[in-house]
């Protein structure tokens, strides 16, 4: 495969290793032939401190969301026991249901402090609500960069009648009030899976919510992907193949979809934050995830409701938020800076 | 032009009767009895088949969903009494007509929305213009930063914490409320002041970000260098050939996120406890109200695509190419 990126690769390479390490490229010259697009945007993002730093938060919030029960289990609690219940705990709360610690109730029992009201565990609460934030995230984002991709892929090849009527689909969903479609659709989603009457189980709401989010979710990939490949089926390494008589399907597969890898990488680093913070707004006015199932989003419901008696409760779910969704930024940005320097900030 | 805003505006008719017509459908296959949800608690058969009959759902869903689509052009009658023309139906829960609960509350959602944009245009684009003026000075540096962090602030995160410092420990100002504008414009603004400052904060770090950098991009492009090389004044030249440029890309950004704006406007109403039409919407999607649901749904997708019309309009009053085609 012949791709343009490649070809933009070696130049750039010859360059980085002129500046990085002179005296390697008189000695060894044949190192600069055998670099991979991959690699350079390895090497380049390697050297941008933001792009590790904020790369290592990510996955540090990943690791701590994929060991939330080994965690929670060496820290003794989990997010469901009402420990102001327990006799362990005698002067939790105090008389108004406040916690009776300074700082919301931190301790060394209690990391993050006390939960308001109901006595639970902040810091567990925390650890399973991020978790159940990441996993559905990374669910919807997968699936609408996979609808977002074949659409795509479908209008950009195939062009013509087919292009035009997803394209006007597309617009459609596209002038949906987003946010007030999700509101509006999640009792209805809920309601096609268990009978008004029923309680609904935690499983089958992540599954609502995913679907709500999935539907509303892929259409900007789709118009990137589609210009994309717009812009490539004229070129030359693409006519060729088709020239030497490879299948539509080889062809996207070989040729097209190599080149539209990182522009779909970089808009899903930005997807992803997009898709947890649209959770967490389900959740926080109340038509996400209900009690008792920990949730990032009912923290700041909770949180804004004691807010005047306990300020405390919000700081850590908010900082973890703010934290997490910059680091995720920085990161989509110089993922972007390594695959393609030439568009600076 | 003319042309240009009829073509928009059938569009937009054509939009939005296609979403109506989608909510409708989709709500419809909920196994629900809608008469039996506005009747209440302790309701007896015959009640339930008067309040089937009343509400039109005896028909079959297609006539209703005509009814439903007539009442909007030419208004409808029920038994409670007359809709007028632009009639969204009337509540299964409360017997309200759903554009009378609108109206009541859109009000406040209007002043959010369009309060909160002023703001974050005039601060987010002064900042950006004063960062991409002062390239790679302190100020420029401080701007930068502090709109990537704040960027990723969340409404309802900064707004309690806001509201902690100004109203519960200091006592500097009241809790947000909202005092119609006709009435007294200074407690209107008085009231929105805080809801507008936190919600305008998080767009205006995304477009100070963004006008810096369309400002640099601009001040490097040719034209602009051209007019500094013949002589003509760096201000002059900043602002009546670089900032030009630069806006074409900001206003197709703000197009996109008018929804975005909708819904920051949605969650400022829950964290200021202010009742507008977000609060409206989830409501009633809570209780399966479903005309007020629909009601709200084809509302915010008319003031979406009416806003922008008026985005496109401003398009072509920046840039010449787009009017003169």
């Amino acid at each position: 495969m012949t791709s343009p990126t490649e070809i933009e690769g070696a130049e750039a390479s010859s360059v980085l290793d002129k500046e990085s390490e002179p005296q390697g490229d008189a000695q060894e010259p044949k190192k600069l032939a055998g670099r991979s697009p991959g690699q350079l945007m390895w090497q380049r993002f390697k050297r941008d401190r933001t792009g590790v730093v904020s790369a290592c938060v990510v996955i540090f919030f990943f690791v701590v969301s994929a060991l939330a029960p080994l965690i929670a289990k060496v820290y003794g609690k989990d997010p469901y026991t009402l420990y102001a219940q327990e006799p362990d705990f005698p002067f939790l709360l105090d008389d108004f249901a406040m916690p009776t610690g300074s700082f919301g109730g931190m301790s060394g029992e209690f990391w993050f402090g006390v939960e308001p009201k109901l006595g639970r565990d902040v810091f567990t609460m925390l650890l399973y609500g991020v978790r159940t934030s990441l996993y559905m995230a990374v669910v919807v984002t997968t699936l609408c960069v996979l609808t977002g991709v074949l659409i795509g892929l479908v209008m950009g090849y195939f062009g013509g009648r087919v292009d035009y009527w997803l394209g006007r689909v597309t617009d459609f969903f596209l002038a949906f009030p987003q946010q007030l479609f999700f509101i509006a659709f999640m009792p209805v989603v809920t309601a096609m899976f268990v009978s008004p009457q029923d309680e609904t189980p935690t499983y089958l709401r992540a599954v609502a919510i995913t679907l709500v989010m999935w539907f509303l979710g892929w259409m900007g990939l789709a118009r990137l992907v589609r210009s994309s490949v717009l812009s490539l089926a004229d070129r030359e390494f693409v006519e060729a193949a088709k020239v030497s008589g490879a299948s539509p399907w080889r062809i996207v597969r070989k040729e097209i979809l190599p080149n539209i890898v990182t522009p779909i990488l970089v808009q899903a680093t930005y997807i992803l934050p997009g898709t947890i913070l649209s959770i967490a707004f389900l959740s926080y006015i109340g038509v996400g995830f209900v009690e008792p199932t920990p949730d990032w989003g009912r923290m700041f419901a909770i949180g804004s409701e004691v807010y005047e008696q306990d300020p405390m409760f919000m700081f850590f779910p908010g900082v973890a938020l703010v934290v997490f969704v910059l680091a995720f930024n920085l990161l989509g940005d110089s993922v972007r800076d390594a695959f393609d320097p030439k568009t600076g900030r | 032009m003319l042309q240009f805003l009829i073509r928009r505006l059938i569009g937009a008719v054509v939009i939005m009767f296609l979403i109506g017509a989608f909510t409708f459908f989709l709500f419809y296959t909920i196994p629900q009895d809608f008469a039996e949800l506005s009747c209440g608690k302790n309701c007896s058969p015959e009640n339930i088949a008067v309040i089937r009959e009343n509400l039109g759902l005896d028909k079959p869903i297609t006539a209703q969903f005509w009814e439903f689509m007539r009442g909007i052009v030419a208004g409808r009658d029920f038994t409670q009494g007359h809709c007028s023309a632009p009639c969204l139906g009337m509540s299964f829960d409360s017997g309200e007509f759903v554009w009378d609960s609108i109206m009541d509350r859109f009000p406040l959602t209007l002043s959010l929305t369009v309060g909160g944009l002023v703001i974050f245009l005039l601060v987010g684009l002064g900042a950006g213009l004063l960062a991409a003026w002062k390239r790679g000075t302190v100020a420029d540096k401080a701007v930068s930063g502090a709109s990537i962090v704040l960027s990723s602030f969340q409404i309802y995160f900064l707004g309690p914490i806001v509201l902690g410092i100004v109203v519960y420990q200091t006592g500097w100002m009241e809790n947000p409320s909202y005092q119609p504008f006709t009435e007294n414009p200074f407690a209107w603004a008085a009231g929105m002041i805080i809801p507008w400052a936190v919600m305008a904060t998080i767009f205006t770090a995304q477009y100070t970000r963004m006008s810096r950098s369309t400002m640099i991009e601009q001040l490097q492009e040719e034209h602009v260098r051209t007019a500094r090389a013949k002589g003509m004044r760096q201000r002059y030249v900043f602002f009546r050939y670089a900032w030009r440029g630069s806006l074409i890309p900001i206003v197709t950004i703000l197009g996109i996120d008018l929804s975005a704006l909708l819904s920051g406007a949605v969650v400022t109403e829950f964290t200021f406890d202010l009742a507008g039409i977000g609060r409206l919407a989830v409501d009633s999607s809570l209780t399966k109200d479903l005309p007020v649901t629909m009601g709200v749904m084809l509302f915010g997708a008319f003031f979406i695509l009416i806003l922008n019309i008026i985005v496109d309009l401003t398009y072509a009053y920046i840039d010449p190419r787009v009017r003169l085609s």
